[in-house]
């Protein structure tokens, strides 16, 4: 076999033989790449997802004073409360009982990196799930409640394993939650209107 | 029993091919065959003559019983593809459909569901194995890797196919594990979105799961099991003494310490094989859900994505590394200790620097860390079960540091300096029975 292999290449140019092998090598492997992408690019979300992912919009002025909405954008709850300008008082004096009482390390848009983490004081909008294990927190949004206790600023608290978020969604010392709940991308519109997915930056 | 006298054409695991094999003289039907296909001479090559240590004991039936867990889990999942239809809308209520309705679909889909656990059960004992006697030292180090790329492409498997079900653990328990691709820094949320195809778990999701459940990943398994095995080939097994075979042969060249695989092996595989299906019958007869540990409880509500279950648990041959994961404050470095601990298997043949390789010949500190693994590795299991708050979580950081320190201190207790070995006999120790 290695003799006849050696007479083959008698004569023969190996550089370039070497230099044509590599050279389809190359080729192949530019070629299996960009055959690659499609492949890649089917896995993300396909065109109805995008659609069905959309902004959602809602009329708060149906919402009433202390009240809470519930909406759904991309598969998550969309808290939306219509704070009163009690609750608004409930949430400052007790930085002290907080995890991240500015913000610091939670994830919220730029203008919802506030005191009252909203673009207005009256409306919170959060992702209703909990950034420990991802469950619904429930409203609590009586203040020294007898379930919740005379130290309770009202807000919400999660069932599953007892984290408790204020009337900003902010985390209380002694959650296993580290992190406040998340403000989704929001705007309004008009007055009466709530856009959530969307802000001066586009569609999320 | 090795006194048998042996035919020619038997060899050394790795060995050249003697020049005795030559199928061709044989008549009849299976001298039509062998003119065609090398059937005789693959038998000799890999069954009749192929030597394994005469010492094996009980350790030495979880390879073989993996192998057939792996061609059951593949039957019967031909089987229930057959009924199940992915899809949000269609999934749950076609695996109740298979429960109720389907004749024997209820056994089917029992021997898969309690076959994964099975599955993880003897890979975790065939891996013991391989700590205990130092069967990933050199020259078994590829496949030792071979064998943990068949764990990973496992869990793989084993975590697709528990979404299948689409009950409420399977979406909760997909939307923790997802979410742990989000803590890469910078590409996270992206790989997240691209790993679901939409904004949440959704039918996307389930689907491509079930492409790669079904296909992608089983054919990737039996790729990687024949690798395994011919890895196996050239190296021969390790043995509970630790002691290369290879090294004493006779004067055929046949290992002194060797018997053939068959008929000595396949023979004993045939009890392992036995007194496993009694139990696993037991299991999939009488406590199919094993108490919520193979099949746990919420997932036998649908998903929903609007209500989490009270306690988010993996099955349990994942809760030791759920356990690390939740040890940790930080959800990043949680995960990224997560992916250590599974990760640092991979390393064992080059952290262990002892010049033996059975515990039976090495000194205090080897076995006591081997057993502080072991407590380690079930206490982890035990917590990744329960709620992660209190007691639970600082045992999980205790018994996390007593995982990682078996593999990471090793470079420096495995040194005969530090732990002083025993003389390892020329032979390996073996009664007849």
């Amino acid at each position: 076999m290695a003799d006849n292999a050696a007479v083959a290449d008698e004569g023969a140019d190996l550089s370039r033989r070497k230099f044509l092998t590599n050279a389809t090598i190359a080729t192949g492997v530019v070629g299996a790449a960009f055959v690659a992408v499609p492949f890649v690019e089917s896995w993300t979300p396909s065109e109805r997802a995008r659609a069905l992912g959309a902004p959602t919009e809602l009329d708060i002025s149906k919402i009433d004073p202390g009240q809470m909405t519930i909406v759904t954008w991309r598969r998550q709850p969309i808290y939306v409360v219509r704070r009163t300008p009690e609750m608004v008082q409930h949430i400052q004096g007790h930085d002290s009982e907080l995890k991240d009482p500015t913000s610091q390390d939670s994830k919220q848009p730029e203008y919802a990196k506030n005191a009252m983490r909203s673009r207005k004081a009256e409306y919170l909008v959060l992702i209703g799930t909990c950034t420990h294990l991802g469950c619904l927190p429930k409203q609590r949004f009586e203040a020294a409640s007898a379930e919740m206790g005379p130290s309770w600023p009202g807000g919400f608290f999660c069932p599953c394993h007892g984290s408790r978020f204020d009337l900003a969604g902010r985390v209380l010392k002694g959650s296993p939650a580290s992190l406040n709940l998340v403000v989704p991308p929001y705007e309004y519109p008009n007055e009466k209107t709530l856009r959530v997915g969307a802000d001066e930056k586009g569609a999320a | 029993m090795a006194s048998k006298p042996q035919s020619p054409e038997v060899r050394a695991p790795g060995g050249p091919l003697p020049d005795t094999v030559n199928p061709l003289p044989k008549k009849g039907f299976m001298g039509w065959l062998n003119k065609r296909m090398p059937v005789d001479e693959f038998i000799a090559n890999q069954l009749t003559g192929y030597y394994a240590p005469k010492n094996f004991n009980i350790w030495y039936f979880f390879g073989s019983l993996a192998g057939l867990v792996l061609v059951m889990q593949l039957i019967t999942g031909i089987f229930l593809t057959m009924f199940y239809k992915p899809g949000e809308m269609t999934a749950f209520d076609s695996v109740e459909f298979i429960m109720r309705e389907v004749d024997h679909g209820w056994l089917i889909r029992y021997l898969h569901s309690t076959g994964a656990s099975a599955f993880f059960i003897v890979v975790y004992l065939h891996m013991f194995r391989a700590l205990l006697y130092g069967s990933y030292k050199a020259p078994r180090e590829l496949l030792w890797l071979l064998g943990m790329a068949v764990y990973l492409a496992l869990m793989a498997e084993a975590f697709m196919g528990y979404v299948l079900p689409w009950g409420n653990m399977s979406f909760w328990g997909a939307q923790v594990i997802v979410n742990l691709f989000g803590t890469i820094p910078a590409i996270g949320p992206p790989l997240v979105e691209w790993i679901r195809g939409d904004y949440g778990i959704a039918d996307a999701t389930l689907n491509r799961f079930f492409s790669l459940h079904v296909v992608a990943i089983p054919l990737g398994l039996l790729l990687l099991v024949l690798l395994h095995l011919v890895a196996l080939r050239r190296t021969g097994s390790n043995n509970p003494d630790g002691i290369e075979i290879k090294e004493k042969l006779d004067n055929n060249g046949k290992p002194l310490d060797g018997i053939p695989f068959h008929p000595y092996y396949t023979v004993k595989d045939v009890v392992g094989v036995g007194v496993f299906f009694v139990l696993f019958a037991i299991v999939v007869f009488f406590v199919p859900t094993f108490g919520g540990l193979f099949l746990e409880g919420p997932n036998f509500d649908q998903a929903n994505p609007m209500s989490t279950p009270e306690h988010i648990a993996p099955v349990w041959y994942f809760t030791p590394y759920y356990a690390i994961l939740r040890a940790v404050p930080d959800q990043r470095l949680g995960a990224l200790l997560m992916g250590i601990a599974v990760v640092s298997f991979f390393f064992l043949p080059w952290l262990d620097r002892s010049p033996v390789k059975s515990m039976r010949y090495r000194g205090p500190i080897s076995r006591i860390m081997l057993g502080v693994f072991v407590v380690s590795f079930i206490a982890l299991g035990y917590l990744g079960l329960q709620p992660a708050e209190g007691l639970y979580v600082v045992l999980a950081r205790i018994f996390a540091v007593g995982y990682f320190a078996y593999f990471w201190t090793m470079w420096w207790y495995s040194r005969p300096s530090v732990d002083p070995v025993k003389p390892v006999p020329d032979r390996v120790v073996f009664n007849a029975h």
